[in-house]
């Protein structure tokens, strides 16, 4: 795409477009999270409306996408870098269409969480933890714009710093929790919301991988680290 | 099939294409015209194609020749805004030095679109290379560090489909901003919490407690507390507002530092036998004398020492010392206020001067503490152009330097 020189220009123009169209796409799945978490903390519901509009132009962005690059391998029927191109843009393409859905499944509790003042503790955790998600999709997005998949493999790793931080978000809404039954309600929604983080974490872990994959052909093992530990935190009295 | 890739290729193409006609013609018929047609249809396209990708090829080469004149290149380096050439279809042709450190390696063809992918970047990307007339737009790096940048883009002169991106980084006016409103939303809020209690003891004192004399004494005496934290917190408000206001240090004088420890000491005695700490301080050979306003650094060693009754009373004394510094090559004290209580955790230590960063809420609120007496201590220390600097271990107690020019 980057640096193809392909006798059919018409080609290039089209691995152009799906690359116009996926930075189009990131930009708003990385702003819609962004917004996301911001609205949440601020209460900001005009802000949560808006989010879920977006999601409505990134549902029809990456069906566009899903449209092109069939129509591209049907057409054209390109081969190898080529082929990756444009089967890695489908892949990446659904990875932050669900990253804009996380998105949305948050802004969509702000109403409820907002309906009283929480005590600003409670989204301290959850920011640090969208930091950590959002830098992460930021970094991969980065490198599959600048072709630099040397640094891809760390940036897996980076899922284990996510998931760790979740597991300790999870300890804390749940003793939050116990201190006032009060919180149970705010704390769930926000305990949905931390769990919506950590999933981009993992969408921009595989985004990581089709970058990889695209750029060299090969696969990125697979011991990659795939579970948070929250499933054994207990707090007892 | 894929297409041929260069003009070797191509001319292959074209030589199996013509035995094909050939084979075609052989064939006989109406078909053979039609196939000679399409074959020949084909070659046509192929040539205009190479020729046209060699006319593509030939602009972004003749800009790149331009950006890639050793003497613009370093100009370009020198330059200190980010700056980035890019071409017809948004792909990058040069980006200078500032820009590679700003956003990282920026390589020759990589698409500013994917690298800048907001909507507002794409916006003004697709208006400038559609209308080709310059414009700008905000761009927000939010991550590692959130920083803020007014992009303007516009046509290159004399290079037709190249364009130009100039960045100018608006991160310090924006964070100032926001600092602002963050001030008064902390402040509101933390006035709202000692009149809720307030007003929820009135409630009491009216409803359910009205006439239970014990309970009247209690409330009283929490209500009482709770109006006093919301007048220090006012004082401390409108003391770093005063000091915003005038952010340049006027009518300095020569202070002694020795005799003002001595008077603070004197007048902290009953706070810090309250905490069961003793409070030593030593002299030694420094100077004693530095330039500044007497009641501001009245306020800082007055914060300073309260805090290290406050949080550091458990290690029973508190240590003051000078010793001869220097600040930019220039004579100067510093004086050091060291306590030996529990100690900051590490993670705190860079933000405990921030206003209403607390490490410990409930300690702090229950220390009478307002969140506010670093951030004044940093202000006040900032503005005689001095430096503030906190080591700290859990375990080990504190130490608060403060260097001050000397008189």
């Amino acid at each position: 795409m980057a640096e193809s020189n392909h006798t059919v220009r018409g080609f290039d123009a089209d691995l152009h477009m799906l690359a116009d169209r996926i930075a189009q796409m990131g930009g708003m799945a990385e702003s819609m999270v962004y917004d996301a978490v911001s609205a949440l903390v601020r209460s900001d519901e005009s802000l949560a409306g808006d989010i879920r509009a977006r999601d409505v132009v990134l549902d029809r962005l990456q069906r566009e996408i899903d449209d092109k690059a069939v129509r591209i391998i049907a057409l054209r029927q390109p081969m190898a870098q080529d082929l990756r191109e444009v089967v890695g843009a489908m892949r990446i393409a659904a990875d932050l269409e669900r990253v804009g859905d996380l998105g949305k499944s948050i802004a969509k509790r702000i109403a409820v969480i907002s309906r009283e003042s929480q005590p600003r503790s409670f989204y301290r955790g959850l920011e640090a933890l969208a930091d950590l998600a959002l830098g992460q999709l930021k970094d991969v997005l980065d490198a599959y714009a600048t072709r630099s998949v040397e640094r891809i493999p760390d940036m897996r790793d980076r899922d284990e710093a996510i998931d760790s931080m979740y597991t300790s978000l999870f300890r804390e809404l749940l003793t939050y929790m116990m201190e006032d039954p009060r919180n149970i309600s705010p704390c769930t929604h926000l305990l949905f919301c931390a769990k919506n983080i950590e999933r981009i974490g993992d969408h921009a872990t595989n985004v990581a991988e089709t970058v990889y994959y695209i750029a060299t052909g090969r696969q990125l093992e697979v011991d990659r680290p795939k579970d948070d530990d929250s499933h054994k935190v207990m707090v007892r009295e | 099939m894929r297409p041929p890739e260069d003009p070797g290729r191509a001319l292959i193409v074209l030589a199996l294409a013509g035995l094909a006609s050939l084979g075609l013609a052989l064939y006989g018929g109406g078909l053979a015209w039609t196939g000679v047609v399409l074959v020949l249809a084909v070659a046509v396209l192929q040539v205009v194609r190479i020729a046209g990708r060699g006319r593509s090829e030939a602009r972004p080469a003749a800009a790149l020749q331009t950006a890639g004149d050793e003497a613009v290149r370093r100009f370009a380096d020198a330059m200190p805004d980010p700056l980035v050439v890019f071409g017809s279809s948004a792909e990058i042709i040069f980006a200078n030095q500032p820009a590679r450190e700003t956003f990282g390696e920026l390589r020759q063809g990589v698409s500013f679109r994917l690298r800048f992918r907001s909507a507002e970047m794409i916006g003004l990307l697709d208006s400038v290379i559609r209308e080709g007339k310059p414009q700008s737009a905000d761009y927000v790096e939010r991550l590692p560090l959130e920083r803020r940048f007014r992009v303007t883009a516009s046509p290159l002169g004399g290079a037709p489909g190249t364009f130009l991106a100039t960045f100018s980084d608006r991160t310090e006016v924006w964070r100032m901003e926001r600092m602002r409103s963050d001030f008064i939303a902390n402040a509101s809020h933390e006035l709202r919490t000692p009149l809720a209690s307030v007003s929820g003891f009135i409630e009491t004192l009216r409803g359910p407690a009205r006439d239970d004399a014990k309970a009247r004494e209690r409330f009283l005496t929490i209500m009482q507390e709770q109006t006093g934290r919301m007048a220090r917190l006012i004082d401390d408000l409108l003391s770093l507002s005063r000091l915003e206001m005038k952010p340049v240090l006027r009518g300095r004088k020569p202070v002694d530092l020795a005799t003002l420890m001595e008077r603070l000491i004197g007048s902290m005695a009953h706070l810090a036998s309250e905490s069961g700490v003793t409070i030593r301080s030593d002299w030694g050979e420094a100077s004693r004398v530095v330039s500044g306003e007497e009641d501001e650094l009245f306020q800082v060693f007055e914060n300073l020492l309260a805090n290290a009754c406050k949080y550091g009373g458990g290690g029973g004394r508190i240590d003051v010392t000078a010793s001869p510094a220097s600040l930019d090559g220039m004579p100067a004290v510093s004086v050091s206020v060291r306590d030996y209580g529990k100690g900051i955790p590490r993670e705190h230590l860079p933000r405990i001067t921030e206003r209403f960063y607390r490490v410990d809420a409930d300690e702090s609120r229950m220390r009478k503490g307002t969140g506010l007496g670093l951030a004044i201590v940093k202000h006040i220390v900032a503005r005689h152009g001095g430096q503030l600097k906190i080591d700290s271990a859990p375990g080990e107690g504190s130490t608060f330097t403060v260097v001050l020019p000397s008189a």
